[in-house]
């Protein structure tokens, strides 16, 4: 995609905050959800999972549950079949276990019953002989040669020799040298930090309904954030051809990335193969805790010289994420984005990615990213304290700005933190005071945005009216930003356009909703679909008119002659057009199929006032401000929906989410009441600030709203509560008993 | 276990159901009845997603037994807009985008709707702390903080 | 000819250079001859690479067109959340 998409214009619709076309089915209880689906003669799916951390299964006695009364079929991972792409394979152990158990939670077995109560009782009935291995389920020990070996042999070659084989993949970023750098700085600040694994904690469990017919064909419905992905993986796992499986997203009670694989849809899939009757499985939230993808947890080493006046001379990371049992890749895009925000001549970063005895990572909105800017922002707030400076002013001084050479290598096109900045400096939350006590942290924020496959189809009813068929969850408003966007661009109301989502037969392939992608590649591809539909438009009315169809251009949600030489002819509206379109040859549709490129990187800068109870180590949030560069807001109530929910999340994640693991190997707190996410009561309002810096790759400047807002708040909140409590916190969550640990060690 | 017959009013509509003894009453309103707008969040209570009220009081019907409806009044989100008249509520949080997946929205709107039965005219916080046991992700809260509100202040005649 | 930067840990397959230079014009032929001219490479690349041209991402697109002055960045492939 050229970087010469975006056009300056007024806009009529886009920009405007009307009804979301799914809102009142969600505000009546009719919209279907995941766990709403039901089939006739469904059966009720169950798994069984490993109470152990790391065991090997030496064998599994299924007998007793499959003589139960009611029990219809029984699946241990010897029923799926052997694979030889790693990826594949690793969901498939995941959603399965085979040969070893990897974390507590780890899946041994599923059932497939008349109801739930004999699927619970028939799982009490499986023997599995278990020998218990030793497990590791932190970073910093798993790293170190002689921890036990969670899975053998996945090193990559990029992993220097002598490491653990816990090692799966190493990384290197940067520019210039930065021992010259701190050579020449004035003050030096060197620090360890660590962040907990937490969760991305959307409130509807994973759930699926799986229809196996005996001709080799089914069906799958499921929560998810991308049905094409659920039939890419659930095809290879199960050995069937794409296009004999057809998957369905239900409305999804929220992802966050955390939705962007697979974990029970094989399994109902292979259960119901077996069954021959459709199987629905719901997890329990126990499941989503022990068994779904957390973030990675994360052990880093940050130096960071700075001169006298502010600017950082050199720069440093050094960074270890563990994504559980199975290798990813979170590290490397932390390791780009740790540096992103500052234009900097010497820089480092060094990753590595590490297994330990924990659920399989899944992406969490800017994954890899949240964490090293947050051990970055910190340091530099220390900075800013030992140098006497403000901490504004120094981020604007070392800001990135266009002809940057970013920390990950490409230089930086137009991008908005130095706008950002100056936001948040003149705002008035800026220069309130602070009563004693209190603290304010500020922090920059980084998300790369990515666009990806995506396929629109918009057909123009005999009515006027206008259908888009597109292929992504709508996980957020998306439905109402796309349907404005078609509106816009063929300039009708957006009531009459309505937006639904495919299922897998109905379209070609959209990746997956993540990355901050549909509201500007969908949008794209929505956009230039109307402009297809508009051409055959044109066409139609040249041919009523009896004129060239090059001498007849869309204005206003017409067609109109071109020009004075193309003829006099009162304007041809879409309706009317539409009305006859039988007539001058047949339905009248656009389509657009792409890969979209030129997603715009996006900066966020956070505002939060804290103040610590040094009594019982709480941190009460007493006012919070977010600035992102938005590119154009479509919906802008929605944009601030995903600045506030970003914000929000990072609250959490800074002031209580956490794994915490027992010495035996298992999580402690897989409930909502232990694994505590921000309630009403916890917070202030959170106040937004957009701005609208146009993304060049998007015809009307769009860029990806939903991933930055989620990066800012751990450091802005660990700078403000290390502000308030006059002591420098250096580990997620600052949860009280932290907090009051380091202030008893002051 | 042997199967509970039990005689109920749901939204002022009279049902009647078999519940196994240990079935919750969000299972008998999902499973059996087809009531699906209370949702299942945790199980545990903690999420308020299947909150209704049950003779007048908020609980999360996750945490009742199905069989404990027996002769109760009951009312879902089914039951809050008038036909196709929404409740103001409902469409105070479509005009103030204050749901963005929605899933715990039906148990948001029953808790507010019980909240300004008792207290039409509360404070943010008040709001805040009556709406604590609704675990929101997608929103922050504020949208929805601000649609009560706005509701609040409608049904006042403010 | 085009410079190619390469992120640091790449070096090691590329001759301890992190900026190399081959011939291409697009990025599917940048690929092969990066991947010819140093097979150490390849894993990493068969894997999934981005490639940043004049500072915006791409992550497939092999036919886009590559200027012999543009600046050009390997990534390793990149997804979101």
């Amino acid at each position: 995609m050229s970087l010469d998409e975006y056009q300056k214009r007024e806009f009529k619709q886009v920009g405007t905050r009307v009804r979301r076309p799914d809102g009142v089915d969600k505000v009546t209880g009719r919209a279907m959800y995941g766990a709403d689906a039901t089939a006739p003669g469904m059966l009720t799916g169950r798994i069984l999972r490993s109470p152990h951390a790391h065991a090997r299964i030496r064998s599994i006695d299924t007998k007793a549950a499959e003589a139960l009364p009611g029990v219809k079929a029984v699946l241990t991972g010897a029923d799926l079949p052997a694979q030889e792409d790693d990826f594949i394979r690793d969901v498939q152990d995941n959603c399965m276990a085979r040969g070893k158990a990897l974390y507590d939670g780890h899946a041994v077995a599923a059932v497939a019953a008349v109801d739930a109560a004999t699927a619970k009782a028939a799982l009490k009935l499986i023997k599995v002989d278990y020998e218990i291995l030793p497990h590791v389920t932190e970073v910093d020990v798993a790293i170190k040669p002689g921890a036990p070996v969670v899975l053998a042999g996945r090193s990559l070659e990029n992993v220097p020799a002598g490491m653990s084989e816990n090692v799966t993949s190493h990384c290197e970023f940067g520019h210039g040298d930065p021992a010259k750098g701190f050579a020449k700085a004035d003050r030096i600040v060197e620090r360890s930090f660590r962040t907990a694994a937490t969760h991305q904690g959307y409130i509807e469990p994973h759930a699926c309904l799986a229809s196996v017919s005996s001709d080799g064909k089914a069906d799958l419905w499921c929560c998810t954030q991308g049905q094409y992905f659920v039939r890419t993986l659930c095809a290879a796992i199960m050995g069937m051809e794409a296009s004999q499986l057809r998957v369905t997203a239900s409305e999804i009670g929220g992802g966050f990335g955390g939705k962007t694989t697979v974990f029970i849809e094989p399994v109902a899939l292979a259960l119901s193969r077996k069954a021959g009757r459709p199987v629905k499985i719901v997890m329990t939230r126990d499941e989503v805790f022990r068994a779904t993808g957390p973030t990675v947890h994360t052990s880093m080493d940050i130096k960071i010289g700075m001169a006298k006046d502010g600017r950082i001379t050199g720069a440093e990371a050094h960074l270890r994420y563990s994504g559980g049992a199975f290798p990813c890749g979170t590290v490397d895009m932390g390791a780009q984005a740790a540096f992103a925000a500052y234009d900097l001549d010497n820089v480092r970063t060094y990753g590595w990615n590490v297994l330990t005895n924990r659920p399989k990572e899944a992406a969490y909105r800017a994954p890899g990213a949240p964490q090293a800017i947050y051990a970055v922002e910190s340091v530099i707030d220390e900075l800013c304290q030992d140098l006497g400076l403000d901490p504004i002013d120094v981020r604007l001084k070392n800001a990135a700005k266009k002809g940057t050479k970013s920390s990950y290598g490409p230089t930086f096109p137009d991008i908005g933190l130095v706008a950002t900045l100056e936001a948040a400096k003149k705002h008035p939350h800026y220069s309130a005071p602070l009563a004693e006590g209190q603290g304010r942290g500020i922090s920059c924020g980084f998300w790369f945005n990515f666009g990806g496959n995506s396929c629109v189809s918009l057909n123009i009813n005999t009515d006027g009216t206008v259908g888009v068929t597109e292929g992504n969850p709508d996980i957020g408003g998306s439905r109402a930003s796309i349907s404005l966007m078609a509106a816009e661009e063929l300039g009708i109301d957006y009531d009459r356009v309505r937006t639904i989502v495919a299922d897998t037969s109905s379209l070609g392939y959209n990746d997956v909703t993540d990355g901050s992608r549909v509201t500007f590649a969908v949008g794209l591809a929505t956009i230039k679909a109307a402009r297809a539909a508009v051409r055959v438009m044109c066409e139609r009315a040249a041919k009523i008119w009896g004129i060239d169809a090059d001498a007849v251009e869309w204005k206003d949600g017409a067609a109109v002659p071109a020009g004075p030489n193309a003829g006099k002819f009162p304007p041809m509206s879409l309706a009317e057009i539409a009305a006859v379109s039988f007539e001058t040859g047949g339905p009248i549709a656009g389509h657009h199929e792409v890969n979209v490129d030129g997603a715009g990187v996006s900066f966020g800068v956070h505002i939060v006032d804290v103040e610590v109870d040094k009594e019982t180590g709480a941190t009460k949030v007493l006012r919070y401000t977010v600035f992102q560069d938005a590119g154009k807001a479509v919906h802008p109530s929605y944009v601030e929906g995903q600045m506030q929910g970003g914000a929000v999340q990072g609250i959490g994640w800074a002031l209580n989410e956490e794994y915490i693991y027992g010495a035996d190997g298992r999580l402690q707190n897989p409930t909502f009441l232990d694994y505590r996410v921000p309630v009403a009561s916890d917070l202030p309002m959170i106040d937004t600030v957009i701005l609208e810096i146009p993304n060049p790759g998007h015809p009307y400047g769009v860029r990806g709203v939903g991933e930055t807002g989620i990066v800012p708040p751990l450091a802005a909140l660990s700078n403000a509560v290390s502000r308030s409590a006059g002591i420098r916190l250096s580990e997620l969550p600052m949860s009280p008993p932290r907090v009051l640990k380091a202030l008893g060690g002051s | 276990m042997k199967s509970i017959p039990v005689s109920t009013t749901i939204n002022g509509d009279p049902y009647e159901f078999l519940c196994a003894p240990d079935e919750t009453l969000l299972d008998a309103l999902r499973n059996r009845l087809g009531l699906t707008g209370a949702k299942e969040g945790c199980g545990t209570g903690d999420c308020g997603a299947c909150s209704v009220t049950l003779n007048g009081r908020l609980v999360c019907s996750c945490l009742v037994l199905g069989a404990e409806a027996e002769g109760a009044e009951i009312a879902t989100i089914e039951g809050m807009a008038d036909g196709d008249e929404l409740h103001p509520l409902q469409r105070h949080f479509i005009d103030h985008a204050a749901l963005q997946c929605g899933i715990c929205t039906p148990g948001i709107l029953v808790a507010a709707k019980s909240l300004l039965e008792k207290n039409p005219d509360p404070t943010d916080e008040e709001v805040r702390y009556w709406l604590a046991g609704n675990l929101c992700r997608c929103t922050g809260y504020d949208k929805i903080i601000r649609a009560v509100q706005a509701a609040a202040a409608e049904m006042r005649g403010a | 000819m085009v410079k190619v930067r390469l992120w640091g840990s790449l070096r090691q397959a590329a001759d301890g250079e992190t900026e190399v230079e081959v011939k291409a014009k697009t990025f599917k032929e940048l690929l092969d001859r990066l991947v010819e001219t140093y097979p150490g490479l390849e894993p990493q690349i068969r894997r999934g690479v981005s490639l940043s041209l004049d500072g915006v991402i791409y992550r497939e697109a092999w036919f886009t067109e590559i200027r012999p002055d543009a600046e050009v960045v390997l990534m390793p492939y990149m997804t979101g959340g």
